[in-house]
């Protein structure tokens, strides 16, 4: 019975930037018990043997030529953006290093 | 329609002006519309009665209105894919498909709900409220393209886009009386289609009879360069086989694992009922079987959390979408962490977390791994199949509409909607539903589903429309038309 | 106690692993249709897809997969039948989607070398690099750190991002580890990156700039002791942005790590940031605390499987290699092995042959370029490539030398105008009214005023102190502004006074 704990939960929501309150990590960790459980399954017949599927159609080398294409114009690439200064997209201060 | 719009009967804008009345009218109840584009689609519907008036040549659907699923990019339009995160976003580029039905002149009325990010069986996880079943207000109206499947049902749209991931488009075909395509993956572009499962995600048409559908099929359908998985073939004849329906001598292959056992009653009713119809018009019906679809669902749930993880790390707050908590001193990361926790609803993180998990570094093989290996043995199974049959089929789903409420609590009862639906996205073939009858036991419709081998679309058209006109004459009637009045609520 | 090198090399022995990631120089990015033009106004290149936006899908470059291609046939790889592209999964605002797509387990070169020669105290010796893997994946977009001391991130206010620059491709190449280099080491490493650049800059795939960030070095270290069969923990140092630098950084971690591991403490695995001004490393982020990438293959694109036809037509193009290539300017130019050594070593070797190219003699092009340019860049302590005078500039000099309209004296004044931005030759010549006074009457002139002031000096030369006429000469070339050739007024002087 495979199952997550509360902290295995908030390991992952940290992975994935979730600010998760304690209770969705709690009743998170419940559910996937039963979820786990569920999809576990899979490994009943995922033999060795058999190739994976990445891609269902059998396309190889889909490619593009080498050529510029027209650019959205900046208002239109900031359009959405929650901040912006200077045509730039403004972000709060980045804790993490580059 | 069309031939009314073409022989000068009615105009697009006294169309669209209609559609955008009874919209209206009945949409508080409904909810099947997150954005109705007044202006934009009267617009449209004017500069196409120009060009029909000028004398251009125009496309057999040019001036018929439609209704877009709110998952695929319209530009200047407001596109939120049923989520918080991306409240008044206004993209500034036109999905492929918007692009197509543009070109073929079809009036967009405006942006139907759907399930947050397209993530489940009932619209109920949209935040911006559940849409409501035409058949019964009460109940669902299928997911997550519920949004879509409703507005048919309710006459506010004659045509309308789904995107079938698991069922999206099937499932609520077939809860609201509908018809419901999903094209062969790589049919249809996906460039402007929100992301949710990458390699299981598909546009298609939805409509209320076999030939409306594909007409927009060949609408929106074709080889895209900007989708490097788009097909670089020619689109399947699928018009013409609505139109002709003639299915002597096929032979239709009934899934032993999908053949309705456990489902509801009414539900099998119909479908025993619509296989003997088929036999009367001259189809072979033979037994195949698929072993591994038992699998299917299980490997549904890690693939395509596990894309959707990734798909979903781009609503960051960083570029676009919402931005919360970003107060003197907090960092980039402060703002993601919040943002996304307050943008995101309760199915999308739980998906996000599975995925996150099953991608992990210990975990990938025994998950993802795993679960694509599934999707091979599901491929081969209906390979297998195929050699014995030219299409198979199965009940859409296993209940008819459920309440409101009813299943929300319960996210595997939820899944298990999709289980008739999901090997198709698997193995990336066709599949469709259209309305077999209404289950006796509630009056509620219920869905018959074809599936096709890849690239052969038209084989399922051919079939649904020998059965859709076969039902017909048993009904005298559109199965629609017993569909409860709505309006004078 | 700081440990000198020599300390440290007596005790433990380095094993390197070098991480180059090469800017492409296709025109367009390596997933979709913008353009890569470098210097741009912010976000006027970019598109749906290289800013991320929701339903955007990526789409291969050709010309970029041909181009790892090359790199990988110039590095002596196999090229993979059957490649993948795959999701690297983690958070950025660098990066628009927070995945970067790249490849992982099915990269499209694999198992190549590249032979580098150094100078040992035994004379040239020749290290093989094993190169592990070559790769494709694609650049981030650029950010300004605001409000900060410094414009870097630590301690600023908020950050502004440009994604012109993101999306553009970039080909990782990877080595195995390397050992066997022992005090060599940062030697081996800095001549390894070199040879990269000389074959990339061969290949014409990219401007291999490591100032301008198309040439990007991580320098992989860790040191057990000598004779050891285990392997230490490794630092990982960024931010190196010349050949200098890899010398320097890799000596600088090589000495930081001898002082822990003799304090008895332990080497921390974690990414470091290379200072040009000290040579030290700064410590970044913490590998340990490393994020999970969950690599997955990326649905959103088909693999690679690039037919044998047209890898050996790649292979036949491919030009000849940068050893040969030096051997052969070598003879061309009639150049010792030392000058030689002193070309490459000094980083002048391409810039002297563009130079002989534009019909520059060998020797005053080489001569021009270590000598006095070189002395130049020293002092600015900057690289010769950075400086604004160009081949072209150069090639022209030498000519106007040759045609006698400048002296070595003043050719140095144009050399210094052209550097300090006063423009090209013609117009420095033009401005400092550079010009060799070659009219015998003028200097004649100029020698007899000379002698009347100094007489007696004159008077010297005349009875037969030859010596004496030097400073008549320097007087001379003082009137004349610095602009008469020295040897002419010698001759023009003794003949004067009568020592013809």
């Amino acid at each position: 019975m495979s199952s997550l704990s509360r902290d295995d939960i908030a390991n992952l929501a940290r992975l994935a930037r979730i600010e998760m309150s304690e209770d969705e990590l709690v009743s998170l960790s419940n559910e996937f018990t039963v979820i786990l459980d569920a999809v576990a399954r899979v490994q009943e017949v995922a033999s060795a043997d058999v190739e994976p599927t990445s891609h269902p159609l059998p396309l190889r080398n889909v490619f593009r030529p080498d050529v510029v294409v027209p650019s959205l114009t900046p208002e239109e690439a900031l359009s959405g953006a929650p901040a912006q200064e200077e045509s730039r997209f403004r972000v709060p201060q980045i804790l993490g290093e580059e | 329609m069309a031939a009314k719009l073409s022989s000068g009967e009615t105009t697009s804008v006294a169309l669209t002006q209609a559609h955008l009345d009874r919209i209206a009218a009945v949409d508080t109840d409904v909810h099947a519309f997150l954005f109705v584009n007044t202006e934009g689609a009267l617009a449209q519907a004017a500069a196409v009665d120009a060009k029909r008036a000028a004398g251009e040549k125009l496309s057999p659907l040019a001036g018929v209105p439609l209704a877009l699923k709110d998952v695929m990019t319209q530009k200047g339009v407001p596109t939120t894919a049923g989520s918080k995160i991306l409240e008044g976003w206004r993209p500034p580029y036109d999905s492929t498909v918007v692009a197509n039905l543009k070109n073929n002149d079809i009036v967009i009325l405006g942006k139907t709900n759907m399930d947050e990010f397209a993530m489940g069986s009932s619209t109920e996880n949209s935040a911006y409220g559940p849409t409501h079943n035409p058949w019964d207000l009460t109940r669902i109206p299928g997911g997550s393209g519920g949004g879509s499947s409703a507005a048919l049902a309710a006459f506010e749209a004659p045509l309308a886009i789904g995107t079938d991931t698991g069922g999206s488009i099937r499932q609520p075909a077939a809860v609201t009386g509908t018809v419901g395509v999903k094209p062969t993956y790589g049919g249809v572009s996906r460039f402007g289609l929100i992301a949710f499962s990458s390699s299981l995600d598909q546009a298609g048409p939805c409509a209320r009879t076999v030939l409306d559908a594909a007409l927009l099929h060949e609408a929106i359908a074709g080889y895209d360069p900007k989708d490097s998985t788009s097909i670089n073939a020619p689109v399947p004849q699928v018009v013409n086989a609505a139109r002709s329906g003639d299915v002597k001598g096929m032979k239709i292959g009934v899934v032993k694992e999908l053949n309705g056992d456990g489902y509801q009653s009414g539900v099998r009713a119909r479908f025993e009922e619509s296989l003997e119809l088929l036999a009367a018009a001259g189809a072979e019906i033979v037994e195949v079987s698929a072993p591994n679809f038992e699998y299917a669902l299980a490997a549904y749930y890690l693939i395509a959390p596990s894309e959707c993880s990734s798909n979903l790390a781009r609503f960051d707050a960083m570029r676009y979408g919402l931005r919360v908590g970003d107060v003197d001193g907090a960092s980039a990361e402060s703002v993601m962490n919040l943002t996304r926790e307050v943008g995101f609803g309760r199915e999308v993180k739980r998906r996000i977390i599975l995925g996150t998990y099953a991608l992990s570094s210990g975990y990938y093989d025994a998950y993802y791994g795993s679960a694509q290996k599934v999707r091979t043995l599901i491929t081969q199974d209906f390979n297998k199949a195929f050699e014995k049959c030219d299409v198979m089929v199965s009940p859409t789903c296993p209940t008819t509409a459920f309440k409101i409420g009813e299943k929300s609590d319960d996210p595997i009862a939820m899944y298990l909607n999709d289980i008739a639906t999901i090997p198709v996205n698997m193995a990336g073939i066709g599949g469709m539903s259209l309305p077999a009858g209404l289950a006796p036991e509630d009056g509620l419709p219920v869905g018959f589903q074809i599936m096709s081998p890849a690239m052969q679309d038209q084989r399922m058209y051919l079939v649904a429309a020998a059965l859709e006109a076969a039902l017909l004459s048993k009904w005298g009637a559109p199965l629609l038309s017993l569909a409860p009045e709505l309006v004078g609520k | 106690m700081a440990l000198t090198y020599d300390d440290v090399i007596a005790k433990y022995e380095p094993v390197l692993g070098l991480e180059v990631h090469v800017e492409l120089n296709t025109k367009s990015k390596m997933f979709c249709g913008c353009s890569t033009i470098f210097g741009g106004e912010p976000n006027t290149q970019t598109c749906p897809v290289c800013l991320a936006l929701p339903g955007a899908l990526p789409t291969v470059n050709e010309k970029a997969i041909e181009s790892t291609i090359k790199i990988g046939l110039a590095l002596n790889c196999s090229i993979a039948p059957f490649s993948r592209f795959a999701r690297k999964n983690y958070f950025y605002p660098d990066m628009p989607k927070n995945f970067q797509i790249s490849q992982y387990d099915e990269p499209i070169c694999v198992n190549g070398y590249v032979d580098v020669e150094i100078e040992t105290d035994e004379g040239p010796k020749s290290f093989r690099i094993e190169v592990e893997r070559v790769h494709m994946e694609e650049d981030t977009g650029k950010s300004l750190h605001v409000g900060g001391a410094t414009g870097r991130i630590h301690g600023a206010e908020y950050s502004l991002l440009d994604y012109n620059r993101a999306g553009i491709p970039l080909v990782e190449i990877v080595t195995k580890i390397v050992p066997g280099t022992g005090k060599y080491a940062p030697e081996v490493a800095k001549a390894y990156v070199a040879e990269l650049r000389d074959i990339l800059r061969s290949l014409g795939v990219s401007d291999v700039k490591m100032e301008q960030g198309s040439l990007r070095c991580d320098a992989n270290v860790s040191l057990r002791l000598i004779g050891a069969q285990t392997l230490g923990t490794r630092s990982e140092t960024k931010n190196v942005n010349s050949l200098r630098s890899v010398e320097r950084a890799i000596r600088g971690e090589m000495i930081r790590h001898a002082e822990l591991l003799n304090k008895g403490e332990r080497v921390v695995q974690e990414t470091r940031h290379f200072q040009e001004e000290s040579g030290l490393t700064r410590s970044g982020r913490s590998k340990e605390q490393a994020e999970d990438y969950r690599y997955f293959p990326e649905p959103d694109l088909v693999p690679v499987a690039p037919d044998e036809a047209w890898i050996e037509t790649l292979r036949l193009a491919l030009p000849e290699r940068p050893s040969i290539h030096r051997k052969r300017l070598q003879e061309a130019w009639a150049v010792p092995d030392k000058e030689m050594a002193a070309m490459i070593n000094a980083d002048v070797l391409n810039i002297v042959e563009a130079t002989v190219n534009l019909g520059a003699d060998p020797t005053k092009a080489r001569s021009w370029w270590l000598g006095e340019i070189s002395r130049i860049a020293n002092d600015k302590n900057v690289a010769i490539a950075t400086l604004a005078i160009t081949p072209n500039d150069v090639a022209e000099i030498v000519a106007l030398v040759s045609a006698g309209e400048l002296t070595d004296k003043l050719a140095r004044q144009v050399i210094e105008g052209v550097i300090a931005g006063e423009g090209k030759p013609a117009a420095v010549i033009a401005a400092r009214g550079i010009k060799v006074v070659n009219d015998d009457g003028a200097l004649m002139a100029a020698i007899e005023k000379v002698c009347a002031e100094q007489a007696d000096t004159a008077q010297k030369v005349r009875d037969g102190h030859l010596p004496a006429a030097g400073a008549l000469i320097g007087a001379v070339m003082k009137e004349t502004k610095g602009q008469a050739d020295a040897a002419r007024v010698r001759e023009l002087l003794l003949g004067h006074l009568g020592q013809a």
